[in-house]
């Protein structure tokens, strides 16, 4: 017992510093983000009188007095002028023309010690929306508005969920247009990287040291550097247009930078290791009779390879653009340098978020949506794969 | 040959600088069960793949029912190979893996289903049909391996030592079970094996291969009883090699002095020359303990190995070592002892050096 108990204490002490470097670097900073992304204690903490009165209101009866007397007793409280800054954001955010509202309101009530009659200094004040924004902002510390506003939802003055109106963001269209660049990345991956996998499988000895060495060499340089070599030879002036030019294929240089097409041809080259690696070990670990076994059975060699080899590769290949696929959807710095502003994918509206707009709930939320997309599709894969391998 | 229906003419094969088959002819008759016997390494397997069309002769020709098939690719010689590790596809099951070759052919779904039926019936495997070869034991493999290479009624079957990971009671049973099948169907069958009882108990005719070549071919008896050298005797079965000179030929009988001068008896052949030197081949179970008709020889026992059924006694004698096979019932030797044995002139067979 006490031998079981010290072996399981030394295996503890063994896995300890990778399951330290994890929790603090990779769980808790996830946690975090996810939980930026649902969290709003914004309003909650700056009105705390407001917060109370406001709980028993219906939402839909004109605002009582006790409810003004508290908002101006909260305006009244707040000294921290951050906290301020972000209320206001936070509210304006929800219902335009806050900002104006609340300033000029604090102004009147900081300027006076009594009670004092809000809809004398606004008169927006008599409108119920404003109250209900209030409302809804100190109702709860927990906010589904980020992860709604990633896909492109709201939720309109009754509380239900609505499509937000057309050209008002565009994080849908964007997360589209990641999923169908990065399908198209990995069905690019999948053409090249299936032949050629199946020449390195069958060939041998320095043949197939150096077809290896030709995929594995790009994993060995930084992507940056990849990236830019590509942008070096996507260029009109590049050395691939000046071929097709200098080939006579084509007089004008054919667009390959801050397009499409560059963004795909650089990403290919660059998750190409991830799809050929995958296939290469399924096929090599195929015994080498069952193609000569197939063929002594009839099959032409075409049949053979549909109904023997590519089955038996098939784990491969799911593999491989599994892995393909989920980096891909996480890219940034590739369609940043060779992409135009129609190429950006999720990943840069994520940037512009957490960087640019400090606004860590927005970029925690489509964070959030990226991870689950990701997560079905894993599960997804351990379903078929897992059906594969228990059918009798 | 006129009745040869497989036929390797001249054929020869090297990888690079290694000549692994040289100049083989070879003809095998319709109906024919010819088994491939040789070391590791003596190109059994390359001659079965030249067949089967998986490796190209690098000279020569072969033919087939008066076609020449070296040049045509292997879907299309019609021959059911079974291979050595049965080669099944893992991700088909039994039934998927049996109709594999009728389903290449074409052949419609309620006639597939038919003579998949039968086939797992012959091979006693209706149960499994459903089993993926990963779930079955290697014998199991072995019969799906056999039912795949016969369901499309292919005349020739190749089979490259298709026993080799079998226990040896399954691997009796199987070669009984493939006896049979190869009588009931017609079936002219080429298998591949290093096990000489394997060979000995199952073929028509044995070709005991080395370095390439055919040392010799003949039927179990002629290669058992009359090897025509040294290296067949020594490879099929256990012997006896006693070497000497020829002393004096008298008609029907030969005088050999051996090495300690000793003289013995045996059936003159043609190619005894008085005086010049000979090796004799003497099968175990041919000498007989005590004095008796032919030879005699005195011997000392050196050893004596307990096999279950019988006895065997390590004799020397006659200036060499002998095996002697013998019955377990008669009164237990010891080491030491020292012991008259006998055997026949007709049992002394000359072998090339
Ligand atoms: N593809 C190849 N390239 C080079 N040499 C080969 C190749 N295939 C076989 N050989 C060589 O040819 C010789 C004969 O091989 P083969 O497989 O025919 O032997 P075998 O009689 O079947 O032996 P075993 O009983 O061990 O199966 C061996 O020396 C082997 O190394
Ligand atoms: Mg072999």
């Amino acid at each position: 017992m006490s031998v079981l108990f010290r072996k399981q204490m030394v295996s503890l002490a063994l896995v300890a510093p990778l399951l330290l470097f994890l929790i603090v670097f990779f769980a808790f900073p996830l946690f975090t983000m996810m939980k930026s992304a649902v969290s709003d204690p914004v309003a909650t903490q700056a009105l705390p009188a407001s917060t109370n009165a406001l709980s028993d209101w219906d939402r839909s009866s004109s605002p009582t007095s006790e409810m003004s007397a508290a908002f101006v007793e909260d305006l009244r409280q707040i000294n921290d002028d951050q906290l301020f800054g972000d209320l206001v954001r936070r509210l304006n955010s929800a219902k335009a023309g806050f900002r104006t509202l609340i300033t000029k309101t604090r102004t009147a009530v900081k300027a006076t010690a009594g009670p004092i009659d809000l809809t004398a200094v606004d008169k927006r004040w008599a409108d119920n929306s404003y109250w209900q924004v209030i409302a809804i902002a100190t109702s709860s510390t927990i906010t589904d508005r980020n992860l709604l506003a990633a896909v492109d939802l709201e939720r309109n003055s009754s509380g239900a969920i609505d499509t937000i109106p057309a050209g008002a963001s565009a994080n849908r269209t964007i997360l589209i247009r990641t999923f169908t660049m990065a399908l198209a990345v990995t069905a690019a991956c999948i053409l090249i990287g299936f032949p050629f996998a199946m020449i390195a499988a069958s060939v041998e000895g320095w043949r197939r040291q150096l077809l290896l060495g030709a995929v594995l060499l790009p994993l060995w340089t930084s992507l940056l550097v990849r990236t830019a070599a590509w942008f070096i030879l996507l260029q009109d002036t590049g050395l691939i247009n000046s071929t097709l030019m200098f080939l006579g294929l084509t007089t004008e240089p054919v667009s390959l930078i801050f397009n499409r097409v560059g963004v795909v041809i650089a990403m290919t080259h660059v998750l190409l290791p991830f799809m050929v690696l995958p296939i290469f070990s399924v096929l090599v670990g195929i015994p080498k009779t069952l193609m000569p076994a197939a063929a002594s059975l009839g099959a032409h060699p075409v049949r053979a390879f549909l109904a023997v080899l590519l089955p038996l590769a098939l784990r491969g290949v799911i593999s491989g653009s599994l892995l393909v696929f989920m980096s891909a959807l996480g890219y940034y710095i590739t369609p940043a340098l060779i992409g135009g502003a129609k190429d950006q994918m999720i990943s840069s509206v994520i940037a512009y978020y957490a960087t640019g707009a400090a606004n860590w709930g927005m970029a925690g939320a489509l964070g959030l949506v990226l991870l689950v997309a990701t997560l079905l599709l894993y599960v997804v894969y351990l379903r078929l794969s897992a059906e594969r391998e228990l059918k009798p | 040959m006129d009745n040869s229906f497989i036929r390797f003419d001249d054929v020869s094969k090297s990888f690079g600088a290694l000549k692994v088959v040289e100049e083989l002819n070879l003809d095998i008759g319709k109906g024919e069960f010819v088994s491939l016997l040789g070391p590791s390494g003596s190109g059994k397997t390359t001659i079965l793949m030249m067949l089967a069309g998986f490796e190209n002769p690098t000279s020569g020709a072969i033919w087939s029912d008066r076609k020449r098939i070296d040049k045509l690719p292997p879907h299309k010689r019609n021959m059911g190979v079974v291979f050595q590790n049965y080669a099944l596809f893992p991700h088909m099951t039994v039934s998927e893996n049996i109709a594999f070759p009728l389903k290449m052919r074409g052949t419609s779904r309620a006639d597939t289903s038919e003579r998949v039926k039968r086939a797992l019936d012959m091979v006693q495997l209706g149960a499994l049909a459903e089993r993926r070869p990963s779930q079955l034991s290697g014998g199991q493999q072995q019969r799906v391996a056999l039912a795949r290479a016969l369901i499309f009624e292919p005349e020739v079957v190749l089979m490259d030592e298709p026993l080799g990971a079998l226990d040896k009671q399954l691997r009796e049973q199987m070669q009984l079970d493939i006896r049979d099948l190869h009588k009931r169907l017609g079936l002219t069958v080429v298998f591949v094996t290093h096990d000489q009882t394997e060979a000995l108990t199952m073929s028509d005719r044995i070709a005991v291969f080395n370095h390439g070549k055919i040392e010799q071919i003949g039927s179990p008896s002629e290669i058992y009883d009359h090897p025509s050298t040294r290296f067949v005797a020594e490879f099929i079965g256990e012997t006896n090699l006693v070497a000497g000179s020829v002393h004096s030929i008298d008609g029907h009988e030969a005088v050999i002095r051996l090495e300690n001068n000793e003289v013995i008896k045996v059936v003159a052949k043609d190619r005894l020359r008085s005086g010049s030197k000979v090796v004799f081949s003497i099968r175990p179970e041919r000498i007989g303990l005590g004095a008796g008709p032919g030879n005699t020889l005195e011997t000392r026992i050196s050893d004596v190995v307990y096999y279950g059924d019988h006895l065997r006694l390590l004799l020397s004698g006659g200036g060499q070592s002998f095996v002697v096979k013998t019955d377990r019932n008669r009164l237990p030797p010891s080491v030491g002892d020292s012991l008259t044995v006998s055997f026949l002139p007709s049992d002394c067979w000359a072998v090339d050096a």
